[in-house]
């Protein structure tokens, strides 16, 4: 089956939004630690990460999200972040504590896979990406590898990007981890064409939206990409 | 990997790291080539204006010998032509034929679009909205160049956010662009590559002092904002016995009040807090208004080769208004910042890097 992995921001109602998508058919949920200058990130993660800052979301209530977001689903919990943050609390310390609050790897969107490999996380690679990079972000990453579909940020694009299965066969040939596609992923028909060439799909900006309109709308989200992942995609 | 003490680095997106590597190996490649610095040297003398004056202020600071290193006469009125220049160079030896930037004051946005007029390449300027109101001459004078100038209407609307967007410009276009940093920042191998580019700065003040005083200054002052003009004219001189005193924005002094923090692709000392999250630097200032730091000047506060202090608003203003009456020269309100404290400075013989004049300060001064 393929994977459907859904990132949310942390927040006062993550915890809540995070079993809604799991009702919905969320294999994995990424958890935002908001940052104030996410280089990777398009309009609505940056604008998701200022509005919980505002709200008060620095590391220490991100690691208590995190355990209350645990305390209501089995599924795998996964922080995503910056170098900043590792930075301010310490990295040994940080990964320690968030393993301790529930989490079961990491993502660091500006920590390249040469970098302090000594870190346990989800590694990503790109489009621009050499096969030497890819092999050893692929050595080095926990359980499965993050493709970054597309040379940009985050956010939603009209089509799936033409660079996706290119990247898929470089992958393939270097490494037999699991691929997950993410970036610019997020209607149903896109992660269903992306579910074809890789393991799982990572959608960010289109599920912040569907949760801003609260729990059920965010379920049904799910639900519609879930259902569009076991469908399969008609090629045509 | 760190580059320079626990400083610099690479903290950016896996999408820029081939990227940096190109741009690195290019880098060292022109550097070693004679034909890179022929071209360079020719642009700067014919086109720019290099070599710069060495002006003694006399009136200025009376009972002292203080010279002013005169990049205020630089075509376009900044230091930020010789780093343009030099990686506008460099891009198209790389074959990138569209350019982004990122611009405070307004004054690496005219130094980008100028080089991109003269090469023929597409340019487009990041600026934050206060930006553009506080330095409206700049941003009427890149449009005249032909560049497109982007708004950039979130966060702090100054210096740090249109970084940001600068860089996640270059992120979606990496292939066809190059990012023309306007400052010894970001990822490995810019700050080097600025440095290297702003040395001209101090190798000529050098020469140029040891020529009409037969020694060396007992100290060189420079504003640091994001640090290029300082790190440039502290080239000239890290290797002799010479104070090197870079001088801050008191409401934007990263190396002041910062700690270690990651931003913009390097560690370096940022205004930031506990928890890693950015703070805004407030200055009257634009070219000052950032809260990061070139990771080099960190590095030299550390290890105490170069003292940090800073001057407030009033300060700078007050010294803008005195150049002005004493010289008949109108500082930009970037370096009027050094000639705040330089004037003061328990020392002799000194010279202070007039990075830029004042013309598109006009409406902050009266
Ligand atoms: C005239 C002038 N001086 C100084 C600066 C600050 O930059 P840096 O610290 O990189 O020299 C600026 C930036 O816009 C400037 O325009």
């Amino acid at each position: 089956m393929k994977q459907l992995a859904v990132y949310l921001m942390c927040g006062r109602g993550t915890p809540e939004l995070a079993e809604a998508a799991v009702d919905g058919g969320a294999d994995l949920v990424e958890l935002g630690f908001p940052f104030s200058d996410p280089l990777a990130d398009g309009p609505v993660v940056r604008a998701a990460a200022e509005r919980a800052l505002a709200e008060g979301m620095r590391t220490e209530a991100c690691l208590e999200c995190l355990a209350s977001t645990r305390e209501r689903v089995a599924v795998p919990l996964v922080p995503m972040t910056y170098a900043a943050l590792f930075e301010a609390y310490g990295w040994e310390r940080l990964a320690r504590d968030a393993r301790t609050a529930g989490a079961d790897s990491l993502i660091v969107a500006d920590l390249p896979a040469d970098e302090r490999p000594e870190l346990e996380r989800v590694q990503l690679v790109a489009p621009t990406s050499t096969d030497e990079r890819i092999r050893l972000a692929a050595e080095r990453t926990d359980g499965w590898l993050y493709l970054v579909t597309l040379t940009g940020t985050t956010g939603a694009r009209d089509a799936l990007s033409p660079a996706l299965p290119g990247l898929v066969s470089r992958a393939r040939a270097a490494t037999s981890v699991p691929l997950y596609a993410g970036f610019g992923i997020s209607t149903p028909d896109q992660a269903a064409a992306a579910a074809e060439l890789c393991d799982g799909v990572v959608v960010g900006s289109a599920a912040l939206l569907a949760a801003e309109e609260g729990a059920t709308a965010l379920r049904r989200y799910v639900a519609s990409l879930r259902s569009a992942l076991d469908a399969g995609v008609t090629v045509g | 990997m760190l580059t320079y003490g626990e400083y610099g680095g690479r903290f950016v997106p896996e999408t820029l790291i081939p990227a940096l590597d190109e741009l690195e190996a290019g880098w060292r490649a022109a550097f070693a080539d004679d034909a890179f610095h022929a071209e360079l040297h020719d642009l700067l003398t014919r086109y720019a204006g290099r070599p710069t004056p060495l002006t003694l202020a006399e009136r200025f600071a009376p009972g002292k010998r203080l010279y002013l290193k005169r990049e205020d006469l630089l075509h376009t009125g900044a230091h930020k032509l010789n780093n343009a220049l030099g990686q506008a160079v460099l891009a198209r030896r790389l074959g990138k034929r569209r350019i982004v930037a990122e611009t405070g004051a307004g004054q690496h946005g005219v130094a980008t679009a100028t080089v991109c007029a003269r090469f023929g390449l597409e340019c487009v300027v990041y600026m934050g909205s206060e930006d553009m109101e506080r330095q409206r001459p700049n941003v009427q004078r890149m449009h005249l160049l032909g560049a497109e100038v982007r708004a950039v209407e979130f966060g702090t609307r100054t210096l740090k956010e249109a970084t940001s967007e600068a860089i996640r410009d270059w992120i979606a276009n990496v292939e066809t662009t190059h990012y023309l940093i306007g400052s010894c920042v970001g990822p490995h191998p810019y700050p080097e590559l600025v440095r290297e580019l702003q040395s001209v700065i101090g190798r000529e003040a050098r020469e140029q002092v040891l020529a009409v005083e037969g020694r060396l200054p007992d100290a060189v002052v420079a504003c640091v904002g994001g640090g290029s003009n300082a790190i440039g004219i502290f080239a000239g001189f890290v290797d002799d016995d010479v104070r090197l005193v870079g001088v801050e924005a008191a409401g934007a002094a990263s190396l002041g009040g910062g700690r270690p923090a990651v931003l913009h692709g390097a560690r370096s000392s940022v205004l930031a807090d506990a928890d890693g999250q950015v703070l805004d630097a407030h200055s009257i200032s634009a070219g000052l208004d950032y809260p990061g730091v070139g990771p080099e000047h960190a590095h030299l506060r550390d290890s105490g080769r170069a003292e940090y202090v800073g001057a407030s608003d009033e300060e700078a203003l007050a010294a803008f208004h005195r150049l002005a009456r004493t010289e008949g020269i109108l500082p930009a309100l970037e370096p009027a910042h050094a000639l705040a404290r330089a004037a003061e400075l328990d020392a002799e013989l000194v010279v202070v890097c007039l990075s830029g004049r004042g013309d598109k300060d006009l409406a902050q001064v009266t």
